[in-house]
């Protein structure tokens, strides 16, 4: 007898029925992980002790009811006070911050039990989950598969059924590209909607924590709990968060719909196409104005994303030197054999080329070259996007240009692997929300991820849209390993 | 100035120098955290998440200190930069726990200002500021304590500091001096440093070069480092000055390089050449988003702007009627000039009050060498000890000796004229007998005086103070002498 978890509701059903405190919930939540995470390894390791001592410190009064006893997992590279938070780096391995960040104050504060642990690519770069320190995390729906990355972990316990939701942390697609791999449901709010605060940074400008859940409904009330502004992050925005689950059950008559050009060529695989111009179908079948519109400059945003991203990673990552936390050479030396030591031992292979990517795009003489003429692309990305925007309410492409591949089959050449960021990547690039929601399966029966876009702080739109077409398709119920949908009840393992 | 030109027709190499000035804001908190920016406190007790460069912290601008820097950039006359900009200046030392500094690169918040020098024979001449811009200071690396490890500590990590840049406009290392000694009066005034050396709240580097007289093409620069004091800087500049006039002189060039200054050796020493200059891979800081400042805001800072040396100087030369020489000392620093003016609200002869604070005041002030606070000196009080010798109550000597004790002490004034019974008899009552007793036994000084010498009467004097044991008011009894003898 397998406990599978599937919504944030039907977690609550179950917590409520584990007993009356914490305790035993969490108890018997720890033994459902150790079921359901066995063949994928979501989790790069569970502080079983920490759980449990938040847990019990987070049972008093005072707390908000939206999320009580539901375990939310949390990306590795998110502060949780006090535990191990090690962006599955060597340099981190004992980690400890001395603070929590934003959001886990935000989740807390709803009555959640934070568990943190969630397997990702180290420092967040990559789009498998396989440059972590801790292994592979496997696909649930195929677990010769990557889970896709750099939110891994993240997407695949929501897809096991190991917890009903999770934080991701999206830079060029990081929520997206695995959400859309593990079939679940990965939303990155608009550049500023979520303050960053506490979560250990790739690349400042990108970088945006957001849910992954089951389902769109679940999406919208975790958005609604994390959003908003704070005075410790200088680029989170103070605007009114609205209600977005009040989004939910609305219909999309005369919502205009863009489908651009550019994110149906190349190299989209046929299964990937076929779904999505399904899903655009059915849109337009519930209503939806769909109208064909370009944004010319999106072949850029994978050569500007990787510019940008690793010269503000290169600066951001200065900061792990063996001097003050994290890894420390054991080689003697001077202070700077210290540095280069504690970096060579410390870092993996994608971060060093991340780091000499952006140290090389930042030097003097390659600045303007690399750099600057990144930032003026990605103010034409901005204006493309900007542009469509005034004659559509949202955009519609697949999130990732294939299904999941297989462990190993990309690491060889990470040029290969950064296409996986093509279609994703733009939204980071413009500061614009993007949701991708499960649409079917396509090649080696393996889920297809619809991708919508909207303009800046128009949550509201892509949660409305995402929720119709979620309503009305069964894509979302389809469950990996089982094939079915617990609904939250004990089933067959 | 005619002195000057003769010196400059002589001198073989022209001289240009400019000064970069870190200046320690003292704002109550840090630049981008809420730690208490305070000097002194045991290591790494100010620091937090943000100032320590822990993951995921992020920096929040502090206003107050953007507020200090457009304070400084009025008073220098710079224009203020509308767009509030930071960026990363990348670099790896152990008191930089993010390895890289938050900085301000290519859009300083202050740009295009002056500032104006009195050289010696009361010339004027004006030093270009290039520019002045905001920046966290580092930590400090502590060598000394026992055993074989260095230690961090992050205190100073954080505390706002304003780098102002001049024009490479100053023409002598006595230039560079008078630069320094007007850049701090005026920040003193400003009140938005302490401008002290030793605590690290005011730092200098030189950037100084020597051409052929007249040439149009600059020399390599030298850029001399460890300057702790304005005469390190004055120093420092004569001793390259020398050097590289030397190396000139030989036929040998001067490599464009980084000098530390030896403060015992009383030499500069080479610390590291153009080719091991740092490549700082400055870019815009994405944690700190660029935000527009109104021309009411600065308009609400102009209005902070304190009356400045210069308008000082006016009001003091109508307002008290004191000779110049008075004046530029009483306003060459705020707190003297606050001090003059409050104790002249209650003794109000300035001219006496003046001499008193640039008499016995300053001359305390320079055997402690601390600022007017830390004297312990009110104006109350100096104002009391002034009316007390005026009045005749104690005589000249015996106010400053009570000055010297009030300083030492902090006792009152009036406690130690009663206990060291200080007080002179003016009474005429009391010194009646005295006078006359003095009169009948000294006769021939009595006569001496009737026959016109005028030296006799402070003899006579004298014996009153003798017999009074210095109690008299010999003002009082020399006016007595001379009633009874003619």
């Amino acid at each position: 007898m397998k406990n599978k978890f599937s919504t944030i509701d039907s977690c609550k059903h179950w917590a409520a029925e584990a007993g009356p405190g914490y305790p035993e919930a969490v108890s018997r939540w720890l033994d459902h992980v150790r079921d359901t995470d066995t063949d994928i390894k979501a989790f790069a390791f569970i502080d079983t002790e920490k759980v449990k001592e938040r847990a019990s410190l987070n049972v008093g009064a005072g707390r908000g009811e939206r999320l009580r006893g539901v375990p939310i997992g949390i990306k590795n590279n998110i502060c949780v006070r006090g535990a191990l938070t090690t962006c599955c780096s060597e340099m981190l391995r004992e980690f400890r911050p001395v603070y929590d960040a934003h959001v886990v104050e935000r989740l807390e504060r709803e009555g959640a039990l934070i568990v943190e642990g969630l397997n990702m690519d180290e420092f967040a770069f990559g789009s498998s989950c396989e440059t972590s320190s801790f292994g592979y995390t496997r696909n649930p729906w195929d677990i010769s598969r990557i889970p896709g990355g750099s939110s891994g972990g993240a997407a695949a316990a929501v897809a096991s059924g190991s917890i009903p939701a999770s934080l991701g942390s999206d830079t060029g697609g990081s929520i997206r590209q695995p959400a859309a791999m593990c079939g679940v449901v990965g939303l990155k709010p608009t550049y500023g909607r979520v303050s960053r605060y506490g979560l250990i940074a790739f690349a400042s400008s990108l970088d945006q924590i957001g849910p992954i859940t089951r389902n769109v409904s679940d999406s919208a009330l975790m958005l609604e709990i994390i959003s908003g502004y704070d005075k410790r992050d200088s680029t989170s925005v103070d605007l009114e968060v609205g209600k977005f689950t009040e989004n939910l059950d609305r219909d999309i008559k005369g919502l205009r719909m863009g489908v651009p050009e550019e994110y149906f060529t190349g190299g989209i695989s046929p299964g990937v196409r076929s779904r999505v111009e399904e899903a655009i179908s059915v849109m337009e079948g519930l209503g939806a104005e769909v109208t064909r519109v370009s944004l010319p400059h999106t072949r850029y945003a994978v050569s500007c994303y990787y510019v940008v991203g690793p010269a503000e990673a290169s600066s951001n990552l200065a900061r792990f030197d063996g001097a003050h936390y994290g890894y420390r050479s054991g080689k003697p030396g001077d202070t700077t054999d210290m540095y280069f030591n504690s970096r060579d031992e410390g870092f993996g292979d994608e971060s060093k080329r991340r780091v000499l990517l952006g140290t090389y795009s930042l030097s003097s003489g390659y600045y303007g070259k690399y750099y600057l003429k990144a930032q003026k692309v990605r103010t034409r990305i901005t204006e493309d996007f900007l542009a469509a925007f005034e004659k559509c309410d949202c955009l519609v492409t697949p999130t990732t240009p294939t299904t999941a591949f297989g462990i190993g089959e990309k690491t060889r050449d990470p040029l290969e692997m950064y296409m996986s960021d093509v279609f994703t990547s733009p939204a980071n690039l413009a500061g614009i929300p993007a949701i991708s929601l499960p649409c079917g399966t396509a090649e080696n029966d393996m889920p297809v991820g619809l991708q919508l876009m909207a303009a800046p702080f128009r949550e509201d739109t892509l949660i409305k849209a995402a929720h119709a077409f979620e309503r009305n398709t069964e894509h979302h119920k389809r469950y990996p390993l089982s094939g079915k949908d617990p609904g939250g009840q004990d089933v067959e393992g | 100035m005619r002195a000057g030109k003769v010196l400059f027709k002589m001198a073989k190499y022209d001289t240009v120098i400019g000064l970069e000035t870190h200046l320690q804001l003292s704002t109550e908190t840090k630049i981008f955290c809420g730690c208490g920016n305070v000097f002194g406190d045991p290591p790494n007790s100010r620091v937090c998440p943000v100032c320590l460069g822990h993951p995921g912290s992020l920096p929040v601008l502090n206003r107050k200190a953007f507020e200090y820097a457009i304070k400084v950039a009025l008073a220098l006359g710079c224009g203020v930069q509308r767009t509030v900009k930071f960026d990363r200046k990348n670099y790896y030392y152990p008191d930089l726990p993010k390895n890289y500094q938050i900085s301000q690169y290519d859009m300083p918040i202050a740009y295009d200002g002056k500032i104006k020098i009195t050289l010696p024979g009361g010339v004027h001449k004006v030093i270009g500021i290039t520019r002045a811009h905001l920046e966290e200071d580092a930590g400090k690396l502590l060598h000394d304590i026992p055993g074989p490890s260095s230690y961090v500590d992050l205190n100073r990590t954080g505390t706002p500091l304003l780098e102002i840049v001049s024009e490479p406009d100053i023409s002598s290392p006595e230039e560079a001096y008078l630069y320094l000694v007007e850049l701090k009066r005026l920040i003193r005034y400003l009140g938005v440093s302490d401008c002290n050396m030793e605590e690290g709240s005011l730092r200098c580097d030189a950037n100084i070069s020597l051409k052929p007289a007249g040439a149009a093409v600059l020399g390599s620069k030298v850029e001399i480092k460890n300057l702790n004091s304005f005469k390190a800087v004055r120093e420092a500049l004569n001793f390259e000055v020398a050097r590289q006039t030397e190396a000139l002189d030989e036929g040998e060039a001067i490599p464009q390089e980084t000098r530390l200054w030896h403060e015992e050796q009383r030499v500069t020493i080479s610390m590291r050449t153009k080719e091991e200059a740092q490549d700082y891979r400055y870019f815009p800081d994405p944690d700190l988003v660029p935000f527009e400042v109104s021309s009411g805001v600065i308009e609400s800072v102009r209005e902070t702007l304190p009356e400045l040396p210069a308008s000082k100087q006016e009001r003091f030369l109508g307002q008290y009627g004191l000779g110049e020489k008075d004046i530029e000392l009483l306003i060459s620093d705020i707190d003297l000039a606050d001090f003059f003016e409050k104790t002249v609200k209650i003794f109000s002869d300035p001219q006496v009050v003046c001499n008193w604070v640039k008499g016995e005041v300053m001359m305390h002030l320079k055997e402690q060498g601390e600022s007017i606070e830390s004297l312990g000196l009110s104006p109350q009080t100096l104002a009391e000890i002034i009316q007390m010798a005026s009045s005749g109550r104690i005589s000249g000597l015996s106010a400053k000796s009570v000055l010297k004790e009030v300083i030492g002490t902090g006792r009152s004034a009036e406690d130690i004229v009663r206990e060291r019974s200080l007080e002179q008899v003016s009474d005429k009552g009391e010194l009646e007998g005295i006078v006359d007793s003095v009169i009948a036994d000294n006769q021939k000084s009595v006569n001496d005086f009737r026959s016109g010498k005028e030296a006799a009467i402070g003899f006579l004097v004298g014996q009153v103070m003798k017999k009074t044991s210095g109690k008299a008011n010999p003002k009082v009894a020399g006016e007595m002498l001379r009633k009874r003898i003619i």
